[in-house]
């Protein structure tokens, strides 16, 4: 492109004083459109790409707003001093950052003009090409890892699993900063086995030091309500603490760092 | 590269017991200073004041009752009982008495007073009738001053009522040679007076003023040699024993003769904190940069093996706990204003030296741990940080503030020791300060800052323009003009600062009155023979014998003012939504909203004046409803409607604390009219005003004194924090609010500023949670920001304290400059302090 400042992408929030999306201070940029539909999403209003309205405390409020890089980057450098005296920085988020390869890496690329540190929180499900064209303007990366059992995840979150597994591999090898993270969601996910498998995966990835789980929470119940849309995990109670300690010494046994929360 | 000793110490059983003793009852007002110094007074009548001062405080410190408490170290007690109060009848006492039957039972600062109490206070009082040190203040004031305090344009009752305070004194100078070091200073300037010298007769009377004081403490320090060896002769446990002993020894050679270890000094130290607090009623008496003198005696301890870092450790514990067995009792409504029983004795770790190194040692750390042992509120403990600062020391700050205790409170050495250059202080000085009681520099033991000089709420000159001057009927400021003939926002913004800048004038006249007073009724030869350069100039610090002087009275209610006159500018004057008439009548009417009755009752008194002083005939009919009106709100539904409508487009309009440039560069302006102007006025010890910001916890019972603002504020609720936004218009996060209130001049306000933030717990969590809070201070301080301090509690936990007080008894949080216990502050306070913005990160 031309003027990459001029790109333009989609998005639905900008969250300041991130400290649990990548390391130090961050402010985080949440971008609309999503592959997947997990069912625990905390932010159903992230997965359609359309511009949409939902109720909130009452009131209607429309869920998305196109902008281009010029735009954002005067909010991003509010919080520079912040960025520079953490080792904080931008963290791009969704909805899934990926989807929007025309704004996104231009995105990165501006906070890198500036100094910036960068990073991304994704499902990793894009076309290798498509993610070959973030991976330059990138400092670090939040990759989920939801499930070993490609139908499983797929029921879960109606994609199956293999594409995203190669990519983290792909991504891994390319030598950029990797974590992965793990939603721990009771009836999908929250056994022994099964965290110990994406543990013992993440622990092949070549460079991968980290793994975050991220206990399930349901902050989000109420944004299904406000979409009019029914929230399939409704009743699932939360993972006592004791227990997220237990999966964390399980996964603790691949031989990453392993730490509750991000 | 500079190490610390940061390994965690334990707390002992000793520290434990002691806190626990402190708060097992209600404290107590005791009446045996008042006693004493009416006996000495009545005997003195034809001394000089000074000599009068020197004399009953000997007398005070010769006769009081003396006690050591099970288990002390340190030892110094002004009442029998603990965490008690003496009372101080030359300043004022007419409060006391009227409130004799209330103050157990008040909400904020409740005290115990016996009827055997009561009754010796009574006989103690009529000798004061027309003596006191506010009688005599009031004579001085002009009118105008008078009538501007009575409708609560400004409060300067802090030291209309009370000693001064607000002072750090040469506590080193004291450990190093002793106050037979300080009286032989002393005779040294007497032996160099000239019968024939200009200055001869006041600066011999305050000499030999000095001589007495000193002497006075010596002996008192000898009493309690005497009482801890009692003690140890009948004490049959031999571990408490020897203790006492050890106390009788330290208590025989100090403060007299120099301090020999660090134990010695820690007793030195303790001996002048509290007989400050005997000598006069002034609060905020600062510890100063305790790490910093304390250090070379620490060190010498631990170099020749006399001294365990442990036995260090609860030396300095014991001193926390002792800061918090001082009281004082104040008049019902100041005890708002100050809530939580403080004494605002602040003390300071950390920063540069004279020499711009850094200044961090591990006395610094010891005194982090002190804190996270005793979790009491006092002493205010403040950490001062710069760009050398260490990061350990910050993370330690960190985890202090991740207990919830409010503390410390965090300086910013880039914007202060600017700020006190400006001022006039040598380079040396200016590195050199220490903070004074809720957030004031000073350059210790050589300045008489007058901090807290009085509240000067900003929104109320905003409701003089709107009345053209008028207050409750009278004429109380200027006459700017009817405001609904104002033809443009500058000449609106002109009225304003005219109201206020006739304010500030008229609150200069309050302070200096109550200046001179004190130099004249009560000065103080004790605390001034500690701080330079009195002793040279022969004069106490009330009559100007500082070094450094300045008069300090803080404004508050910036952010209100901001986004008021925001309002005014834009949906009145450039968008034209709102007409001034229906603003005026919407502030009037509280936005059609019912008012409490007593709040009813002011407005229509209000009201009926301006109609009255307008020429017009109003009758009972109308008053009483009017009176109705204002209590149940606007009944009529199109014209509550309009109300509704006025408030919406005011609440949709950007707001201070949301980083948006032109707003904060508003808000910058806004805080001018008050910082600048006040910094043209001198006070009667030659020194120079200089403008806080900040309210102490006053927002609350000052937000009640003013009626409804154009920012949307309703009638009489609180006052927005420090120069922090308002309450739960701050939606941008804690980068976004703290970017704005950097925006402001800090520098300028050289008597504080302050800015509470609030946290959750959980941003805090783990060594990442520490070191972005350390980072997130950084970053403000990076924008000039001046001080920070946080409260870390969750919103739930104050709820459930509200309900269950009893569960919650040493629950500390931050409330002002201040950490207090949250169960003793009125209920409005604790509302106030849990509608706070809660910032948690993203939980």
């Amino acid at each position: 492109m031309e003027n990459y400042m001029k790109a333009r992408g989609r998005i639905f929030d900008i969250q300041k004083y991130s400290i649990h999306d990548g390391p130090g201070i961050r402010t985080i940029v949440f971008l609309k459109g999503c592959a997947l539909r997990c069912r625990w999403c905390c932010n159903p209003e992230s997965q359609e790409f359309d511009i949409q309205t939902m109720m909130f405390e009452g009131k209607e409020k429309i869920m998305g707003r196109d902008v281009t890089v010029e735009d954002l980057m005067p909010i991003i450098l509010q919080d520079v001093f912040y960025y520079n005296r953490s080792g904080g920085g931008v963290t791009l988020s969704g909805g899934e950052a990926i989807l929007q390869p025309n704004f996104a890496p231009y995105l990165l690329r501006a906070c890198h003009d500036y100094g910036i540190n960068t990073a991304i929180e994704t499902t990793g499900f894009a076309s290798w090409d498509i993610i070959q064209k973030y991976l330059p303007h990138l400092d670090y990366v939040l990759m989920d890892i939801k499930h070993m059992n490609s139908a499983k995840h797929k029921e879960f979150t109606t994609q199956p699993n293999e594409l995203i597994l190669e990519n983290a591999r792909k991504i891994a090898e390319s030598g950029v900063n990797l974590t992965i993270r793990v939603p721990v969601i009771p009836t999908f996910n929250a056994t022994h086995e099964e965290i110990y498998d994406i543990a013992m995966f993440a622990a092949s990835l070549p460079g991968v030091e980290r793994l975050h789980l991220l206990p399930y929470h349901r902050l989000g119940q109420g944004k299904y309500e406000g979409l009019d849309r029914p929230y399939f995990l409704d009743g699932i109670e939360l993972i006592p603490n004791d227990y997220m300690k237990q999966l964390l010494e399980t996964a603790k046994k691949s031989g990453l760092k392993c730490q509750i929360g991000g | 590269m500079k190490t610390f000793n940061t390994t965690d110490i334990p707390m002992t059983d000793r520290i434990r017991h002691l806190i626990d003793e402190l708060f097992a009852k209600m404290p107590e007002i005791e009446s045996d200073r008042a006693v004493l110094l009416t006996e000495s007074y009545k005997q003195t009548e034809n001394l000089p004041t000074v000599k009068r001062r020197a004399l009953a405080f000997e007398h005070i410190l010769n006769n009081i009752p003396i006690t050591i408490r099970d288990g002390e170290l340190i030892v110094g007690s002004a009442t029998k009982a603990p965490r008690s109060c003496q009372v101080f009848p030359e300043y004022s006492y007419e409060w006391l008495e009227s409130e004799f039957d209330t103050v157990e039972f008040r909400e904020a600062d409740p005290f115990h007073i016996s009827e055997e109490n009561k009754n010796i206070l009574k006989k103690v009082y009529p000798y004061w009738k027309g003596k006191t040190n506010s009688d005599l203040a009031l004579s001085y004031m002009a009118p105008e001053t008078i009538t501007a305090i009575e409708h609560n344009m400004f409060t300067p009752g802090n030291y209309f009522y009370n000693g001064i305070g607000h002072v750090t004194v040469d506590y080193p100078k004291v450990m190093k040679i002793g106050f037979t070091g300080i009286i032989k200073e002393a005779q040294d300037e007497l032996d160099r007076c000239n019968v024939y010298d200009a200055d001869y007769s006041k600066k011999h009377e305050f000499l030999e003023s000095v001589i007495i004081s000193c002497n006075a403490a010596i002996n008192y320090a000898r009493r309690y040699a005497n009482l801890a060896y009692e003690m140890s002769q009948k004490c049959s446990d031999p571990v408490r024993k020897r203790e006492l002993l050890v106390i009788a020894n330290n208590c025989a050679n100090v403060p007299e003769n120099p301090a020999r270890n660090f134990y010695e000094a820690c007793q030195t130290f303790w001996f002048i904190q509290m007989l400050l607090q005997v000598e006069s009623s002034g609060h905020s008496i600062s510890a100063g940069r305790f790490d910093q003198y304390m250090y070379p005696y620490y060190k010498a301890g631990l170099e020749d093996g006399t001294l365990t870092r442990e036995f260090a450790q609860e030396l300095v514990d014991c001193i926390w706990v002792k800061f918090n067995d001082l009281n004082k009792v104040r008049d019902a409504a100041s005890a708002k204003g100050f809530a939580g029983y403080s004494l605002f004795q602040n003390l300071t770790a950390g920063g540069q030296t004279v020499d711009g190194v850094d200044a961090t040692n591990d006395m610094s750390f010891i005194c982090i741990q002190a804190s996270m042992h005793t979790q009491l509120p006092a002493p205010s403990f403040s950490v001062r940080i710069w760009n050398g600062t260490p990061n350990e020391f910050m993370i330690k700050c960190a985890e202090l503030t991740r207990t919830g205790m409010g503390l410390p409170a965090y300086y910013n050495d880039e914007v202060i020791i600017p700020a006190l250059l400006s001022r006039g202080l040598t380079l040396e000085d200016a590195r050199d300060y220490g903070i004074i009681g809720c957030v004031e520099p000073q350059t210790p033991a050589k300045t008489d800052g007058w901090h807290d000089a009085a509240f000067f709420n900003m929104c109320r000159p905003l409701e003089l323009v709107f009345s053209n001057g008028m207050d409750k009927g009278v004429q109380v400021g200027l006459k700017t003009g009817n405001v609904e003939e104002m033809k443009t926002f500058d000449e609106f913004y002109d009225a304003y600062k005219a109201q206020s800048k006739y304010m500030v004038r008229l609150m200069v006249n309050a302070d200096n009155s109550i200046d001179v007073a004190h130099s004249e009724r009560v000065p103080l030869p004790f605390q001034s023979c500690m701080v330079e350069d009195c002793i040279k100039r022969g004069k106490t610090m009330q009559e100007g014998g500082a070094h450094y002087n300045f008069t300090g009275p803080q404004g508050f209610g910036i952010a209100n003012m901001t986004d008021a006159l925001w309002a005014v500018k834009t949906l009145v004057f450039e968008e034209k939504k709102i007409s001034m008439a229906e603003l005026k009548d919407a502030l009037i009417h509280n936005y059609g909203e019912g008012l409490t009755p007593e709040a009813a009752q002011n407005a229509t008194q209000e009201v009926v004046g301006n109609l009255i002083a307008a020429g017009k005939n109003v009758s009972e009919k109308q008053i009483a409803d009017i009176c109705k009106m204002f209590l149940e709100g606007e009944q009529n539904p199109a014209k509550k409607r309009r109300y509704d409508e006025i408030l919406d487009m005011i609440n949709a309009l950007p707001k201070y604390g949301n980083d948006i440039e032109e707003i904060d560069a508003f808000a910058r302006d806004v805080a001018y009219t008050y910082t600048k102007e006040l910094q043209k006025y001198e006070n009667p010890r030659g020194g120079q005003y200089q403008a806080g910001l900040y309210p102490v916890s006053a927002n609350v019972p000052l937000g009640a004194q003013t009626g409804a603002t154009p920012d949307g504020r309703l009638a009489y609720t609180p006052i927005a924090d420090g120069v922090g936004p308002r309450q739960g218009v701050d939606t941008k996060g804690p980068t976004a609010a703290a970017n704005s209130v950097s925006k402001l001049d800090h520098a300028i306000a050289s008597n504080g500023t302050l800015y509470n933030q609030k946290f959750h717990p959980s941003a805090l969590s783990g060594r990442e949670g520490l070191q972005n809070f350390a980072s997130y201070i950084r970053a403000f301080f990076d924008q000039k920001g001046m001080h920070m301090q946080f409260n870390v509690v969750s919103k739930e936990t104050l709820l459930d304290a509200q309900k269950h007080p009893e569960k919650y008894k040493s629950l500390v949080v931050r409330v002002a400059g201040y950490s207090a216990l949250f169960t003793t502050l009125s209920r409005s306070l604790q509302d106030d302090i849990i509608s706070r913005t809660e910032q948690a990160f993203n939980a």
